[in-house]
């Protein structure tokens, strides 16, 4: 039987990629391991090689196509012996790909209003001046172009334009240069600024992240890039023992602006050493501010305000996201404020708090709550230090139940401190104790099913979200 | 010598530190193999090779997920220091590893399921490509961490010194991996401490898309451990021949109790860092040119020929070894994922 050659994926994370080039013609013999077609996606080239022995009977997908789906056929391949005639009889390889990581393809823009106007306490134990007088974000005036771009897009943009309006603000990290990104974040980048300023390091965190803060120091502006959030850990002494404390140390001398960013989190497939979230981890850290995005707008708003920001910033960004597009604002100056979270969809019944991808799992959660007649207040925190307090127990307050949604572990997590703030501020509000929906409490597996089974799901949080309000 | 573009000299080994062991060799071509050695190299190598081409195509598939770095072009190395092994001595590297788990001797179903992750994958699927060990060869991982292995490896060799048998480890890493600062403490420790740890410095000429002279201040690594008297040495790592000759003097030197040393093998990665790398960072003349005139395989099948064995035997060889690695990727398609308890298991014990 013909056999049909699919699009293969080139990473964990493809769901598409465009026909380069077809390396044989129909009719051509192949032999198993030749390369017969390039395809290509943003981030990648790769040869397709026949796996099967025999002659290309068809090119079902012509070389020039864009966006082909990953596991479309795009060729048959006649064993010896058969021939055109056989061509309706193709049948795909035994090995089905496994679906690609669920995530919503749509990021929600909508910028419901807040059900009551201004947040009505402040944490009594707190100083000021931490989520009480952070301003809103910016009014986006009526008729305001909005932009569609993918998120990868949106940082690198953001990059572009502070880096633009400030000569002391650089970027350095792991192939962000001649490579454009290892994801393809800081793509252009380098042809812009130069290699003054756009810098590749060697593979040396703990070096390169110590030379950042050192120049923070000195009063230059760093954008420090760790290919992935799993390789500062062997920085995370600087980012914490020098970055966070030395301004507290000099007794206010000595700060330092400096934006540590990369992709934090599960991508697909890649095990326990690749797939952590960190999200707690710099939370706890006084001194730090954590932002952790998760729509196109945030991104790029958030970004640039870290850039600005005087002190330490650690920015996580989702791999899952980069594809990701949504409306940003066509503003000169797009910049949003630290600390302040967004109501992402306005509900009465049940308060889902998040941030970063696990609103992916919220937002679809809310869509299959509302079927069942329960309005879910979907609350994105996008800072989580400082955190945005108000704006949960103002939402609680007006639902009295709560659900936390993170990819992360549950023991010390983000969710646990959400629900310490919701006790000491809404206790008397609440109607069922809060929730909490996580990452199991194991180190991410690599098989695709025990992958799925460590990670949220969108279940897990309508089901957490329907026992807090006891249906 | 023939890489124009780097300016290696992979045609003689060459020594860096004065008191490197004495090599034997200074006058150029390495000491030559048996027949049977080369019968053995030939076969080792191309099981890797077969091995690992059939893991792309999987990859291609859909069958292995993930991140899968392919050793295609490298097959020398980990074959020609096998051959300079005793039972016993330990073998750890980084995420590039299925090359170094088969010269091992460890089981290509068992690592071509942890690909696919089945359960009867060494690691039971759990691990994945880049995270596979076994006990019982000696194997100490498969680590994803760039140069976390160094360290550990160093601590293997603590162990034996500290139990005081003869055994010797192999630390593995890439030429990016070697500019990690836990590199240069451990070849500290390993010097001070009289350690037996042999670094092989897996010198292909990039990391991703960084070429070494983009990333690199001192591009004789064989030179890394001067400041701490660590003799090393640069070696033809396309030449099996070449490899165990500078492995025995390595393995020799540790098993002696004089310490610690370094090996830079000079070779090269056909296929991308990992199944999606962009390319863009070299030619494709620059990768025809070393798979035309330096691949490690056809130098061996050369010498064989040369050496008048009938190219039907070479090709039962390869026949021989392609049906281990079919009969591998069909056991990595069928076995069962892990049952869904698996998920909790393995934690503490
Ligand atoms: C600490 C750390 N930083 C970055 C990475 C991402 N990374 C994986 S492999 C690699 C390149 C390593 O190159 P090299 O050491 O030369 O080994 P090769 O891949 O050439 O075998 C990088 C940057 C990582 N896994 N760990
Ligand atoms: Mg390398």
């Amino acid at each position: 039987m013909p056999i049909q050659v699919l699009m293969p994926a080139l990473s964990p994370t493809m769901e598409k990629g465009n026909l380069a080039k077809w390396l044989k013609k129909e009719g051509e013999a192949v032999r198993s391991g030749d390369v017969i077609a390039e395809i290509e996606t943003d981030k990648a080239t790769m040869e397709v090689e026949a796996t099967d022995e025999g002659t290309l009977g068809k090119i079902l997908i012509p070389e020039g196509t864009n966006d082909v789906a990953v596991n479309t056929p795009i060729a048959t391949i006649l064993a010896d012996g058969e021939s055109a005639a056989d061509l309706g009889k193709a049948e795909a390889p035994k090995a089905a790909r496994m679906p690609a990581r669920d995530v919503s393809s749509e990021v929600a823009e909508s910028r419901a209003p807040v059900g009551e106007g201004k947040p009505m306490i402040s944490d009594p134990k707190r100083p000021a001046g931490t989520a009480a007088e952070i301003p809103e974000d910016p009014d986006i005036p009526a008729g305001t172009e909005m932009v569609t771009m993918t998120i990868r897009e949106a940082l690198r943009d953001a990059m572009a334009e502070e880096m633009r309006r400030d000569g002391d603000v650089f970027l350095m990290g792991e192939e962000v240069a001649e490579y454009q990104g290892a994801y393809k974040v800081s793509q252009g980048l380098l042809e812009e600024f130069g290699a003054r300023r756009v810098i590749d390091t060697p593979i040396t965190e703990h070096g390169f992240a110590g030379v950042g803060v050192g120049a923070a120091f000195a009063g230059l502006k760093p954008i420090v890039e760790f290919m992935t959030f799993n390789f500062a850990m062997q920085a995370i002494d600087q980012i914490i023992n020098s970055a966070a404390k030395t301004l507290y140390m000099s007794g206010g001398q000595m700060g330092c602006s400096i934006v540590f960013r990369g992709p934090n989190g599960a991508a697909a497939r890649v095990a326990a050493q690749h797939s952590q979230d960190y999200s707690a981890w710099y939370s706890q850290i006084p001194g730090l501010k954590v932002i952790a995005p998760y729509s196109a707008a945030d991104y790029k708003g958030l970004l640039k305000a870290a850039i600005r920001d005087p002190n330490p910033v650690i920015f996580l960004e989702n791999e899952i996201l980069y594809g990701h597009t949504g409306p940003v604002p066509k503003f000169d100056d797009y910049v949003l404020p630290i600390g302040k979270a967004r109501i992402a969809r306005a509900g009465q019944h049940v308060t889902l708090v998040s941030w970063s991808n696990g609103m992916t799992y919220a937002l679809k959660a809310a869509d299959e709550l509302a079927k069942e007649g329960i309005e879910a207040e979907v609350v994105d925190l996008r800072t989580l230090r400082p955190m945005d307090t108000d704006t949960i127990v103002a939402s609680v307050r007006k639902t009295g139940r709560a659900v936390t949604v993170e990819e992360g572990w549950q023991q010390s997590g983000v969710g646990a401190e959400i629900v310490a703030r919701i006790m000491e501020h809404a206790f008397d509000y609440l109607d069922a104790p809060v929730m909490r929906v996580s990452g199991k409490d194991v180190p991410m597996p690599y098989a695709a099913n025990l992958e799925k089974l460590a990670l949220p799901s969108i279940a897990e949080v309508v089901e957490a979200a329907k026992a807090v309000c006891y249906r | 010598m023939i890489l124009p573009a780097s300016g290696f000299d992979m045609a003689a080994s060459k020594k860096s530190v004065a008191q490197a062991a004495d090599n034997g060799s200074e006058s150029g071509s390495p000491p030559a193999f048996t027949r049977e050695q080369d019968l053995q190299a030939l076969r080792d190598m191309l099981l890797i090779r077969r091995f690992e081409e059939k893991a792309g195509q999987l990859y291609g598939m859909g069958a292995i997920g993930g991140f899968c770095h392919l050793y295609i072009g490298q097959e020398a190395i980990v074959v020609g220091m096998q051959m300079t092994l005793g039972q016993g001595d330990q073998v750890i590297t980084g995420y590039r590893d299925h090359g170094h788990m088969l010269a091992c001797g460890m089981d290509a179903k068992g690592v071509m399921a942890e690909l696919t992750g089945r359960r009867g994958g060494y690691s039971k699927g759990k691990g994945g490509s880049m995270h596979m060990f076994s006990k019982e060869k000696h194997f100490y991982g498969g680590h994803g961490i760039v140069g976390a292995q160094v360290s550990l490896g160093t601590g293997l060799a603590f162990a034996n010194r500290y139990r005081g048998n003869d055994r010797v480890s192999l630390a593995y890493f890439g030429d990016g991996a070697a500019n990690q600062g836990q590199v240069y403490e451990s070849f500290n420790m390993a010097e001070l401490w009289k350690l037996p740890v042999v670094y092989i410095i897996e010198n292909n000429r990039y990391a991703m898309g960084t070429s070494v002279t983009r990333s690199s201040a001192q591009t004789d690594f064989s030179k890394r451990g001067v400041s701490f008297n660590i003799p090393g040495e640069q070696v033809d790592g396309m030449d099996v021949r070449a490899v165990k000759a500078a492995g025995d003097r390595a393995v020799k030197w540790c098993r002696d109790g004089k310490g610690p040393y370094i090996l830079e093998m000079q070779t090269y990665r056909y296929r991308g860092h990992s199944m999606s790398d962009p390319a863009k960072y070299r030619t494709r003349e620059e990768v025809d040119k070393v798979r035309h005139d330096q691949d490690p395989i056809e130098q061996v099948r050369n010498r064989l020929l040369a050496d008048k064995v009938a190219e039907d035997e070479l090709k039962k060889i390869d026949a021989k070894v392609r049906e281990i690695v079919n009969m591998a990727a069909d056991f990595a398609q069928n076995d069962p994922e892990p049952d869904a308890s698996e998920l909790y298991t393995d934690i503490y014990r």
